[in-house]
């Protein structure tokens, strides 16, 4: 109730703001719905980061207009045909949850291009597109295993979704290949954004001997936990180096710019294609922040491990995998897991000493 | 470890006990300011803002006491001056809070503060295990503690809290021996908003120092909740914020040890507690039962 009356009132004033300009002619307009407030400084800012970089690369060729705050529901649906219907070509839909709505209105607006994050319906003038941000995992799990000094990594869950799972795993994966005594704890507080929850499970994971923590969730709460306590963390989604700037090893930072620069010149010149664009390091739709606090024997580890995660060398499910149990995963994409498999991960590698939630 | 419990159990308590507190002399006076989440919020904001500009937690924190009031003020004026509905009064105000702090905190999201400073008695603060819990925290926590203290005091051992609990009890018996029914009213309101103002305050300087839309997440109406499951009595208060927030750290270690119960469930818990005290609340008698007050939520129009 609350969301949608915010929504409402936001939806209102930004179509008066799209509708009072002269649409001039060639001018590509471009609308982007958000489910967060561009000022999370997390998932959504990252998304805003990119448009504008958008509109700073297309200069007077395109004009973009955001929706923020958009509730999942009927009101994403309302937002985003209010989109098209003011004369957007291409819009960008940055939630799982705005997937059906998306859809249908994809189908009622044929000459409109639509582009969804993280969701997996397509149709003729919908692509969709997502980060493979489990290779950053990877990546971190290799760091946390060489700067923990006790062996215990924290991790802060947020639901346990595939999407966090494959995470879990990467890590532990990475971590592994350094420490195969490496234990993990998992904390799962149940919310994506809650700054106090995430803040006291790191106290929480912190006291109970881990000296390193990795989150999945939206604030740079653990960040700061981590500082105040002399350990290390990574951050989520933007670089959070603000917040730690002596305990952020590195963080996982989601690089939106490039992709839809792209998207947006195939729009302008006429090539625009319905995809399926699942980009990782190589592509720089995953980025990992400046390697910090750590030595230098570790900063070259990680920039390896980079480097051949980006030359496809190294894949970070790479057969065999061992689940928790001991049993060998099945795999489906020849070297490595395939992406259905990872897309759909709900059981834990071997390593992982705690039982998945619903398993 | 246990020192490192309690002392994350006193952080997550705080915002909840200064919060309800303010609301449970609010209710005792006869009105339901649903709009507790609305002020904190605005309150961290401000609180939040301020002291980035002045570097003072202290000033951060009358920030927040004085924007929590202010939008007290315009509940009390439209429940008590206009005798409009009081509970969609106060969802509206938690709406307004909710885009009024985002408006006003948007220039802050990203940026640092230095955090609320802690007690650092020589010799006290370090003494083992009680130490860091008894003399190193922050000017909140004591806050919070002397808060309930003097209501306490003020509700039961003094004729102005009297006559505030005898006007949420019956308003037309008060006005009619001439007691200013929505002179005391307002005042409880705007109290209320005030130590609303605080526990948001204490959110984005003390508890996570920094500032994100959103941030207080739904605490303002555990408050409310803890009002009610303290039956409107300032020392229930006390325990049940302390039960609230030793039940949400204790499931967070919990998990970390691996006990296996699932976190579904032990996030429940203080909720499962809550309806556990309602239902022995509701068969206990006299001084152990509820002190509702009786007139809670209903408008008072004297005639002239």
């Amino acid at each position: 109730m609350r969301k949608s009356l915010i929504t409402f009132a936001v939806s209102a004033l930004a179509l008066a703001a799209a509708g009072s300009t002269a649409p001039a002619a060639e001018k590509l307009k471009i609308g982007f719905v958000y489910v967060g407030p561009v000022g999370d400084f997390g998932w959504s800012y990252q998304h805003d980061v990119a448009r504008q970089a958008l509109v700073k690369a297309l200069g007077d060729r395109a004009e973009t207009t955001y929706l923020e705050n958009v509730n999942e529901g009927p009101d994403a649906e309302r937002a985003t045909e209010q989109l098209a219907r003011a004369g957007n070509k291409l819009v960008f839909t940055t939630s799982f949850g705005f997937m059906d709505s998306t859809v249908k209105v994809a189908k009622k607006y044929p000459n409109v291009m639509f582009e969804h994050a993280t969701g997996f319906k397509r149709a003729p003038n919908l692509s969709t597109y997502s980060g493979r941000f489990y290779e950053g995992r990877y990546i971190q799990g290799v760091i946390a295993a060489r700067m923990s000094k006790k062996g215990v990594l924290g991790y802060i869950g947020s639901f346990p979704i595939p999407e966090v799972v494959s995470g879990i795993n990467a890590t532990m994966l990475g971590a592994r290949s350094v420490n195969p005594d490496i234990k993990v704890k998992i904390i799962w507080v149940n919310t994506w954004f809650d700054p106090g929850k995430e803040a006291d499970a790191a106290k929480a994971l912190a006291d109970q001997g881990a000296d390193v923590l990795m989150q999945h969730t939206d604030s740079a709460a653990a960040m700061q936990i981590a500082a105040q306590r002399g350990i290390f963390a990574f951050g989520q989604d933007s670089d959070m180096i603000k917040f730690g700037p002596k305990a952020q090893l590195t963080a996982i930072v989601n690089n939106w710019a490039p992709y839809y620069e792209k998207r947006a010149n195939e729009v302008l010149d006429g090539k625009w294609k319905s995809e399926d664009v699942w980009g990782g390091l190589k592509s720089e739709m995953v980025m990992m922040a400046p390697y910090t606090n750590m030595p230098d024997d570790v900063k070259a580890l990680a920039q390896k491990t980079e480097g051949a995660i980006k030359d496809g060398s190294l894949h970070p499910f790479r057969c065999p995998i061992v689940d928790q149990d001991g049993k060998t995963v099945e795999c489906k994409g020849s070297t490595h897991l395939d992406d259905g498999q990872i897309l759909s991960m709900n059981f834990y590698v071997k390593g992982v000493d705690d039982k998945l939630p619903g398993k | 470890m246990l020192e490192a419990i309690t002392l994350a159990v006193i952080a997550a308590s705080t915002p909840l006990l200064l919060a309800a507190a303010g609301e449970l002399v609010v209710e005792r006076s006869g009105v339901l300011n649903l709009g507790v989440e609305g002020m904190m919020i605005v309150g961290a904001a401000c609180g939040f803002a301020a002291a980035y500009f002045t570097d003072s937690t202290l000033v951060g924190a009358l920030a927040g006491v004085l924007a929590g009031a202010l939008l007290a003020l315009v509940f009390a004026l439209l429940t008590l001056g206009l005798a409009v509905n009081q509970v969609a009064t106060g969802l509206a105000l938690t709406i307004l809070g909710i885009g009024l702090s985002g408006l006003i905190g948007a220039g802050f999201v990203g940026t640092r503060i230095t955090p609320a400073p802690q007690l650092a008695i020589p010799l006290l603060t370090g003494l083992p295990v009680i130490g860091r819990i008894l003399f190193g925290q922050d000017a909140f926590v004591y806050a919070s503690i002397a808060l309930v203290a003097g209501i306490w005091r003020f509700l039961y051992r003094s004729r102005a809290g009297l006559v505030l609990r005898a006007i949420g009890d019956n308003p037309g018996s008060a006005h009619a021996l001439g007691y200013p029914v929505l002179r005391v009213r307002s005042l409880a309101v705007l109290f209320g908003g005030a130590c609303a103002g605080l526990a948001g305050a204490y959110m984005s300087l003390a508890y996570t120092p920094f500032f994100v839309p959103g941030m207080t997440a739904g605490r303002g109406w555990i408050a409310l909740a803890l009002v009610v499951f303290a039956s409107w009595r300032p020392l229930r208060l006390v325990a049940g914020a302390y039960l609230f927030g030793a039940v949400s750290i204790l499931q967070l270690h919990a998990q970390g040890l691996g006990l296996g119960i699932p976190s579904q469930v032990m996030t429940s818990l203080p909720y499962l507690a809550t309806i556990v005290v309602l239902v022995l609340i509701s068969r206990a008698r006299g001084a152990a039962g509820s002190a509702a007050p009786a007139s809670l939520g209903t408008a008072f129009v004297p005639d002239r």
